[in-house]
């Protein structure tokens, strides 16, 4: 039996030590290797499971895609940790492009973000004209809020709305959840909350979430995606031509069509609207 | 209760179903774990004799360190090796960071003070007279060592298990490192989590329950093969 169990063990380990060194060498060429850092929106929806692969298929070069929130997304890249970004904080991005961090911003897409909350709706936030004015009902009234908290491009908008209301959120009320769209979604639903979602991850999480809209159509609550290339200069060893390959591939015609047709066959509408080669002031609710 | 009656149903389905992404997922979760729990038993079993068996200057802060190391927070393990695997951190030029390889190294951070720790323990609790005794009838260093790691196996098994289990089921290091990228470092745990958080908790549960069961199955194999030794003590009741 002792024996038996000797070749078991050498077997396990000779079995682990092989399959340690398959992952050491299986690494590709590194060029062909393009770090995206994006936000997990585009991740939960599934968009990037349907455009990652077409975009490997078309030029050879394998995507690491690393879904974090906008505000770590975007520090990744000023880094030099990611070889482009896929974003929707428009606020953000200016600043990192002034700063010549990341490089040729282009518009990708848009949906927009909407209020969901309660169905009793306590703080009357249906009639209200605008976002921010709907956020200083829900202060006003106390009714629980649950913000991302994470520094992602939905939180940035978020604080742009408070703002905008002249208030600063604190209070019992107000719930910071620090994690991503799909998770915070679930602590709103569960605490009969109110909070601030991009429509596509609203519409992906399904009969799951059971708060219905209230405040959807305000100017501010577009939520525009925008692609943008890495500065070479921002750290060694970046991939300048593979980032670029993917911005590329955003903007292109075919890739804006099937970003245009994404979601319809799920959800009988399109969880985005390609804007590619359009300026921020043409976009529209 | 009915999500996780879901979830069952759910995981046969993937299962049996013949779902190679999961396949794929369990696979890479079991070659990363195993690799990483190998590396730390090369780590650990040498650096734990060594705690137990020496006297040294600074051994009682070795061993201390080591006890620490034996709860190191996984997130915590994450940050700094991805800080140094970063390609703008200081082994940036490895290129490892968001690769298997740097999984491995994360899970051996976290598993090595175990195996350390325990392989230390079950050291210490053997016989101090074995050793002498095994010197004074002619037995070589290196023989009398051989003797005792047999005589110390069944703990030692232990190391391997309490290693395995620590990794295998960690999350938070694997997300920072690896990046749950799909088809290339999403492992069992870092899926669940995806899962989660999109709302399918049906597949998360499914995830959840190959974990269990797939920590269950090589638990049972190790816990087999230790009880086999300890059967050849005579019973005592």
């Amino acid at each position: 039996m002792r024996r038996l169990n000797t070749v078991v063990l050498c077997l396990a380990a000779a079995f682990s030590s092989f399959s340690a060194l398959k992952l050491a060498s299986g690494a590709e060429p590194k060029d062909r290797n393009v770090i995206l850092s994006t936000t997990t929106s585009t991740q939960d929806s599934g968009l990037l499971d349907v455009l990652v692969p077409l975009f490997e298929k078309q030029t050879g070069y394998t995507v690491k895609t690393i879904s974090v929130g906008t505000g770590q997304a975007l520090a990744l890249a000023a880094k030099g940790d990611a070889d482009v970004a896929l974003v929707h904080a428009p606020s953000l991005e200016k600043q990192y492009v002034a700063e010549g961090k990341l490089l040729n911003r282009r518009l990708v897409m848009y949906n927009d973000f909407v209020i969901i909350g309660p169905r009793n709706d306590p703080a009357k936030i249906k009639s209200a004209k605008t976002a921010s004015a709907a956020l200083r009902q829900i202060e006003q009234s106390k009714s629980r809020f649950v913000s991302r908290g994470d520094n992602s491009g939905t939180h940035n908008l978020e604080k742009t709305l408070w703002k905008e209301a002249g208030i600063e959120p604190k209070g019992a009320w107000y719930i910071e959840a620090g994690q991503g769209m799909g998770a915070t979604l679930g602590i709103a639903n569960e605490r009969n909350a109110y909070t601030i979602t991009d429509r596509g991850t609203y519409l992906a999480l399904g009969s799951r979430i059971t708060l219905p809209i209230l405040g959807e159509g305000d100017r501010a609550l577009l939520n525009i995606y925008s692609v943008m290339e890495v500065n070479p200069a921002n750290g060694p060893r970046i991939n300048t031509a593979g980032g670029k390959a993917f911005a590329d591939f955003m903007v292109a015609p075919q890739t804006q069509s099937v970003i245009k047709n994404f979601g319809v066959e799920k959800f009988s509408q399109p969880l985005f609207v390609p804007v590619a080669g359009k300026r921020e002031e043409e976009l529209g609710v | 209760m009915e999500l996780i009656w879901q979830g069952i149903v759910k995981a046969v389905e993937l299962v049996f179903g013949g779902d190679s992404e999961v396949w794929a997922i369990t696979w890479l979760s079991l070659k990363i774990s195993a690799s990483a729990t190998l590396i730390s038993l090369l780590l650990g079993i040498p650096l734990g004799i060594l705690l137990a068996l020496s006297r040294f200057p600074g051994r009682a802060i070795a061993v201390a360190l080591v006890n620490t190391g034996m709860g190191l927070p996984p997130v915590v393990v994450g940050l700094f090796i991805s800080i140094l695997l970063w390609r703008s951190g200081p082994l940036g030029f490895l290129e490892l960071i968001y690769t298997p390889s740097a999984m491995i190294i994360a899970q051996v951070v976290i598993a090595f003070p175990i195996v350390a720790g325990l392989t230390m323990a079950s050291f210490q609790s053997l016989d101090p007279n074995l050793a002498l005794q095994l010197l004074g009838i002619g037995a070589s260093k290196l023989q009398a060592l051989w003797l005792l790691c047999k005589e110390a196996r069944l703990p030692l098994l232990a190391a391997v298990m309490a290693g395995f289990g620590g990794v295998i089921s960690e999350v938070g290091a694997s997300m920072m490192v690896g990046g749950n990228i799909r088809a290339q470092t999403r492992v069992l745990t870092t899926a669940t989590v995806l899962e989660t958080s999109k709302g399918n908790f049906d597949i998360a549960i499914a995830l959840g329950l190959i974990l269990l069961a797939l920590c269950f199955a090589l638990n049972f194999l190790l816990t087999h093969i230790q009880q086999r030794g300890q059967m050849k003590w005579p019973r005592l009741s």
